[in-house]
Order: structure tokens, then C-alpha cells, then sequence
């Protein structure tokens, strides 16, 4: 890794923190209070470990073991009538429980109703592919995996579906850092050129705020053309400058003006459109 | 036969004429600038503009090609991401020299916002960019007048000196 230079006060930080915030939450209700949630927990408890259960904006939340997901899914979707996996992911925990957060939502197309079966995986442990019963889940599995390094036991092509094959650590979780590590820094160079390019081409800049002092002669402004090297702040910004598109005189070929020179006091500009 | 003498002194009414070599291939290299067609983000959206009848890219003598053995200018035209870096690094080893790259906007300059670990920081890490090209995304006008810059580079250089291969490393 490159040496860590604290970048603190490169942009403007609130001074103010409000030492009561509590940042909120989606309120929990009791799944006993809904008809149609609390039989379908119901008939789920009577088949499966039911850890926790809840209600969070009309989902009904069900936490399971992990090792019996493919199971409760398989019954959601065929007994329950959940017809509709929408969406699959995880959750990183690392910090406080060593693990990630498996989801699962589910939507009853029929129904109309909507639940969220979650489950718990340490790091390393495998999570079983539902790919056989939800088609959709063939890429979503993928993207858990790409994005956080869980395996999907029995999935048809378990492969990373957005990062380069040979990429290292897996990006989402919440230990990856945002420019990346060493690897991913320098990623492009190592597989184009190899490693011993690294010193030719250099660290990227990631500092967003850095000025480079050559940067008003490297560039000139629009409307202010100057040749490379003007230094265009010496005598301050000129209240014009001609445009200069061609090289003087035109395009010549043959003796003739191919293309003549643009003169920008013989040129019309429109006042509206005709 | 009188209307038919010929002045050989004067200015283009002789049937000979003179120019130099360099002009004449820089004149036939400037004015058709066969782009490769290759988009990676919106930044190709404009470049499709630019290409369209209303900005009309092919009074440029700018047409694109949909081959890299075809093409003399390539046109990064989006977020370079570092799984495509090698991509690109191929299509521009195959274009025949001379060729020449536009960075076209933000993240082909720069990386712009996508200060990420998947962005490359700038496709000059990758390849020799001639023409950098400000905007999030450029107007196809802009776009023109990188076009315009390019072709006065190009009319400007010699075509007797050594064709230097363009290498970062």
C-alpha cells in the first residue's frame, strides 16, 4: 500500500456534530398484528428454524439458518405462493459479527405481498445456489460473490460477473478501501506493462483538489487560444483573443487557399435561429 | 490559342503545381480522420451527435470506421474502466500508424468523479493522448474543435521525420 496521507482538510468538513443523533431506524412491528403475514410465519415455523420475525414497511422479515435457505425458499415460493425473487444480496457485518447478511426478497405476484427471508454466513462459509429454483438468481449469486467473496454452493457458472477474473479482494465490503488497495491501484499497469512499468508511469493521483502550477499553461481557456507555454496569468486574461482554428493563411495546397482562413470579424452570427 | 498560354510565374494558373510533400500528405491526412467507432460511457452519446446530421462529422472528412485496422483517430469517449484498460491498449496497438487518440471529457482525462478503485485515473496511464477535451460530457461542438486542433497538428508536423511509435513504456 502507498503510504497514507491524511487528506482532512482538503474539503470544506462540518465543525458541527450533534452529539444526540440517533440515526433512525425503520420501525419493527409485531408480525402478530398483520392476518395474512402471521399465517405464513405461522406455516413457516411449523416447517423451519425460525430465528426472529418482524414487520418493516408492509415486508414481513424472517430470519433463517443459512443452511436451510434453498429449503425455505423452495417452500415460499411453491406453498406460499411467493413467485417473485426481486432482488438478492448481502450484507457486511464483518466488523460486529465476523459474517455477512444474506437477503432474499421475495414478492407474491399473486398475493400481493412481499418478504424478506435473511440469513447469516461467517466469512468463508459457502451459501447454498437457489439458481435452481429462481432463474434470476444465476447472476445475482454471481455479484454476491464478486462483490463480497461468498460462495454459492451448486451454482451452474460461479464466476465474478463485474470485476476482471484475476481481481483481487472482493470491493463491497466495508474493509475495502474506496480507491482500492495496492493491486487495484495499480491493476492497469501490471496487466498492460507489467510491473516493472510501475516506476515509469507512476502512482495515480487520486487527490481530487490537487493544483498543479502548470495547469493555466498547459491549458488554455476557451475563447483565449494561446500557443503552448503562454503564460496567460503574467499580464492577466486579455479581454479577447481572436479565434485562431487554422494556421495562418489558411490551408494552402497547390498555390491555391484551400480552406481560408477563418476571420472572425467577416463572420455572421445568427441572432435567432431561421 | 492565346487563352491557352500558359504563365508559368504566376499564381495557380499554370498546369503545373508546386506544393510540398508534406503538405500534400498532411492535407490528405488532416481532412480524413477516419475515428474508430467505439463508445465506452455517455460520453459516446454526444459523439454519436457529433456524428449525426445536425453537427454532421462528415464534413470533417470524419467518418467512422467500424475497424481499428481503419481507423487514424481513436476517440475515448467515456469512464475507462480498469477491467476494459487492456481493451482499449488492443484496439490501439492494431490501428496503423500514424494514429492519433482524443481523451474525450472528464473520466477519459482524468478519471473525473468516479474517484474509484474499478476507474482508470486518466487513459494517458494506458495510452499517448494528443488532444485532452474538457466537459462532463463535451458538446459535439467541442468535439469539432478537437478535431480542428487535431488536423492543425497534424498540418503542422513533417511527414520526412522518423514516425515516432507513440509509447508510454
Amino acid at each position: 500500500m502507498r503510504k497514507y496521507t491524511p487528506k482532512n482538510d482538503v474539503q470544506a468538513k462540518s465543525y458541527y456534530n450533534d452529539r444526540f443523533f440517533v440515526s433512525p431506524q425503520v420501525p419493527k412491528t409485531d408480525v402478530a398484528g398483520d392476518e395474512i403475514f402471521s399465517k405464513d410465519l405461522a406455516v413457516l415455523k411449523s416447517n423451519f428454524e425460525i430465528k426472529d420475525a418482524y414487520i418493516q414497511k408492509g415486508h414481513l422479515v424472517v430470519f433463517i439458518d443459512a443452511k436451510a435457505n434453498k429449503q425455505v425458499i423452495k417452500f415460499a415460493k411453491e406453498t406460499l405462493g411467493y413467485d417473485f425473487l426481486m432482488e438478492l444480496s448481502a450484507l457486511d457485518y464483518m466488523a460486529t459479527c465476523g459474517g455477512f447478511e444474506v437477503f432474499y426478497e421475495m414478492l407474491s405476484t399473486s398475493k400481493h405481498k412481499r418478504m424478506r427471508i435473511k440469513c447469516f454466513v461467517k466469512e468463508g462459509e459457502a451459501i447454498e445456489s437457489v439458481e435452481s429454483i429462481f432463474r434470476c438468481a444465476d447472476w445475482s449469486e454471481r455479484e454476491m460473490f464478486d462483490m463480497f467473496g461468498i460462495k454459492p454452493n451448486n451454482h451452474p457458472y460461479p464466476k465474478r460477473i463485474l470485476m476482471p477474473d484475476d481481481w483481487y479482494d472482493y470491493p463491497l465490503r466495508k474493509t475495502y478501501p474506496l480507491q482500492g488497495d495496492e493491486a487495484a491501484q495499480w491493476y492497469e499497469v501490471d496487466k498492460i506493462f507489467g510491473k516493472s512499468a510501475r516506476s515509469v508511469i507512476g502512482p495515480e493521483i487520486r487527490d481530487s483538489a490537487a493544483v498543479d502550477r502548470y495547469d493555466t499553461t498547459r491549458f488554455a481557456r476557451l475563447g483565449h487560444e494561446v500557443p503552448y507555454g503562454t503564460d496567460i496569468i503574467a499580464n492577466g486574461e486579455p479581454e479577447s483573443t481572436p479565434l485562431a482554428y487554422q494556421e495562418e493563411g489558411g490551408v494552402r495546397l497547390f498555390g491555391a487557399r484551400l480552406v481560408t482562413k477563418f476571420d472572425e470579424n467577416e463572420s455572421k452570427v445568427l441572432e435567432k435561429r431561421k | 490559342m492565346a487563352q491557352h498560354k500558359v504563365d508559368y510565374l504566376s499564381n495557380g494558373g499554370a498546369p503545373i503545381a508546386l506544393t510540398t510533400v508534406d503538405k500534400l500528405v498532411n492535407f490528405g491526412r488532416s481532412n480524413s480522420l477516419w475515428p474508430l467507432t467505439y463508445g465506452l460511457a455517455c460520453c459516446a452519446i454526444e459523439m454519436m451527435a457529433s456524428g449525426a446530421s445536425r453537427y454532421d462529422f462528415d464534413k470533417f472528412g470524419t467518418i467512422f470506421r467500424a475497424s481499428p485496422r481503419q481507423a487514424d483517430v481513436l476517440v475515448i469517449a467515456g469512464t475507462l474502466t480498469k477491467k476494459h484498460a487492456e481493451f482499449l491498449r488492443r484496439l490501439y496497438d492494431q490501428m496503423p500508424e500514424p494514429k492519433w487518440v482524443i481523451s474525450m471529457g472528464s473520466c477519459a482525462n482524468t478519471g473525473g468523479m468516479f474517484n474509484t478503485y474499478a476507474t482508470v485515473q486518466g487513459a494517458d496511464r494506458v495510452i499517448p493522448v494528443d488532444i485532452y477535451l474538457p466537459g462532463c460530457a463535451p458538446r459535439p461542438e467541442t468535439l469539432q474543435y478537437a478535431v480542428m486542433l487535431l488536423q492543425k497538428k497534424i498540418r503542422r508536423g513533417s511527414i520526412f521525420k522518423a514516425q515516432k511509435p507513440k509509447r508510454l513504456v
